[in-house]
């Protein structure tokens, strides 16, 4: 900043060696100015996680915690067991179901998302310029507001004494309350409407820069309108559609508060399983190695995200 | 009326599009009202309405956990927002403005890397990393809460200034230094002010942030120190009285109030510059 002018002007007056200099002591400054932040992440965000990477090869304590010696049981429990009586191998079918729970729900509430999502992102951007920031503000609203509370809300709609459920009893259309709390359906309806936000946020972006002049020639050369949707909007805004999805992917994926609020304790996800290692369960190296498992998945996913991102960016430049 | 002319052609129409975002504005807000308005019951049931009645505020108020908790939340993001606002300042300075230096990158991925790593992976690495040291040092206190909270708010807090600082030029600084102002005062009388929007409503964002939070409070927090989200989860196992919908809607209204303010300082800031 200050430092920037003063080294700019020194640079003008005294030759490229004191230039050199300046630019190095204003890098050096930068580093120091970053310094509180970097070390606050590094303490409380990215050093533990080094640390849960220790722990996912050390031996399981009998009351939780760890013993300090090397040992893969951590990762071999991620996808098998060893039977208590015979000492046979088998898969951990009851880690492989939830794995394979959290990735059909997560799955299921993207699409549900960006079926949701796409049509009202291309409503808001086409409206008039002065009252898109307004349909803009009532979408991210939700989304700055507790998810415990906007899940709460759901659960009191969908429980079994809740508004749905009385509502269709007195007037008549069901005799006994339906069950949907504590289902896979109530989780997925969690999810979507507390990520939905996340997938209509970027749709929209894309959406605002669509060049109607190609939909324009897309009508003049006789394209029905789903055509024109399927072969001309759609292509243009895929950027959006990938974003949109990994941004509502990856938080589903490693949600907890919602399958613990929605789901109760039987339809487990990813993130109750790890909470599970680290409380009843006591396995902390098992926990470890789940975080870390789903710590990669969400990884592999924004680097597609990134490489996206940054691939449009290029075309728009171009 | 059945017959209704057709409308003019517009290339931007797509049929049935207007209903789905009527039923995705109708499906986002419809469970938060219902859930405020049951929060005025008379009655104990948060689907049957007994009439109007302020009965559950007045029993959030005097309930002393309650009371608790909202204090301890407070406290801690209260703290955090303070403590994440400054680092977040201080990281914007430090990345904005410049021609990229080497280690740049490093600095942003840092910054971002709470945003990456999902809620719940964080909080049992933090669970075991707090649990160690609580272990040699002996000591419980809400410390654990406040750093935990500061590194996840850092991002949200540098966002907005960093895009505040992003798109203030130099040259008023470069004037105070060409009439002997030292870089001091040239960050006291001249950055710093342009800077203050940027820097106030990423306090805001980081204070609606951590009090928000529920994963990484859950897994960090020693015993009594429940936060009112926690205190929340805690209750939702439990028969639910309207009395969770008071103190929902007590925070609804600050988290809203809160962004509302963020929103219209971001739009002023953009408008100016």
């Amino acid at each position: 900043m200050t430092d920037t002018a003063a080294a700019s002007r020194k640079s003008g007056t005294s030759g490229a060696q004191a230039g050199v200099e300046a630019r190095r002591a204003d890098v050096r400054n930068r580093w120091l100015l970053a310094s509180p932040a970097l070390t606050v992440i590094f303490f409380a965000a990215l050093g533990p996680l080094l640390i849960m990477l220790v722990y996912s090869f050390l031996q399981k304590g009998s009351y939780g915690g760890v013993v300090w010696s090397f040992s893969l049981d951590g990762w071999f429990n991620v996808f098998l067991k060893r039977d208590i009586f015979d000492d046979t191998l088998g898969f951990a079918d009851g880690h492989l179901s939830i794995f394979w729970r959290s990735l059909k729900l997560s799955f299921g509430t993207t699409v549900l998302a960006l079926l949701i999502g796409f049509p009202t992102a291309y409503y808001i951007a086409t409206r008039p310029a002065n009252l898109r920031p307004v349909f803009l503000f009532l979408i991210t609203i939700p989304f700055w507001t507790n998810l415990l509370i906007r899940t709460f809300a759901i659960m009191e709609v969908i429980r079994n004494e809740g508004v749905v459920n009385t509502l269709l009893m007195s007037l008549g259309v069901i005799s006994s309350p339906i069950q949907m709390l504590y289902t896979d359906f109530a989780i997925m309806l969690g999810m979507v409407y507390v990520y939905l936000p996340l997938m209509v946020l970027p749709l929209y972006a894309s959406m605002e820069r669509l060049d109607f002049r190609l939909v324009e020639a897309g009508y003049d050369l006789y394209a029905t309108r789903l055509g024109v949707l399927r072969r001309i909007i759609v292509p243009m805004v895929k950027p959006g559609i990938i974003a949109g999805s990994i941004l509502v992917f990856v938080p589903s994926l490693g949600a907890y508060v919602t399958p613990r609020v929605l789901g109760g304790g039987k339809n487990m996800m990813l993130g109750n399983l790890i909470e599970l290692q680290f409380g009843q369960g006591r396995n902390w190296p098992l926990g470890a190695a789940l975080s870390i498992t789903l710590l990669v998945v969400v990884m592999v996913a924004l680097l597609f995200y990134v490489r996206n991102a940054s691939k449009s960016g290029v075309k728009s430049h171009g | 009326m059945a017959d209704a002319p057709a409308k003019p052609f517009s290339i931007r129409r797509q049929t049935g599009f207007g209903f789905i975002a009527l039923c995705c504005f109708v499906l986002l807000y419809t469970p938060i009202l219902i859930l405020v308005f049951y929060s005025f019951n008379a009655g104990t049931s948060i689907a049957i309405w007994e009439g109007f009645s302020w009965r559950w505020y007045e029993a959030a108020w005097q309930n002393e956990r309650v009371v608790d908790a909202s204090i301890t939340s407070l406290k801690v993001a209260i703290s955090a927002a303070f403590l994440a606002t400054v680092c977040a300042t201080l990281a914007a300075l430090a990345t904005t403005r410049t021609a990229p230096y080497r280690g740049i990158t490093a600095i942003y991925a840092a910054i971002n890397q709470p945003l990456m790593v999902p809620e719940i992976v964080t909080a049992v690495a933090l669970l075991i990393f707090f649990a160690m040291i609580k272990v040699y040092t002996g000591y419980q206190g809400l410390a654990y809460l406040i750093i935990a909270h500061t590194a996840f708010c850092i991002p949200f807090a540098y966002l907005p200034i960093r895009a505040r600082l992003e798109n203030m030029d130099l040259s008023l600084e470069q004037a105070a230094a060409d009439l002997y102002a030292s870089p001091w005062q040239t960050f006291r009388h001249v950055t710093l002010p342009l800077m203050a929007p940027g820097i106030l409503a990423g306090a805001m964002l980081a204070f609606v942030i951590s009090l928000d939070d529920v994963v990484i409070t859950e897994f960090v927090k020693s015993g009594g120190q429940d936060t009112l989200p926690t205190y929340m989860l805690g209750q939702l196992r439990r028969i639910i009285t309207p009395e969770i919908n008071a103190i929902s809607t007590v925070f609804l209204g600050i988290s809203v109030a809160v962004v509302t303010v963020f929103f219209l300082l971001n739009r002023k800031g953009g408008s100016s510059s």
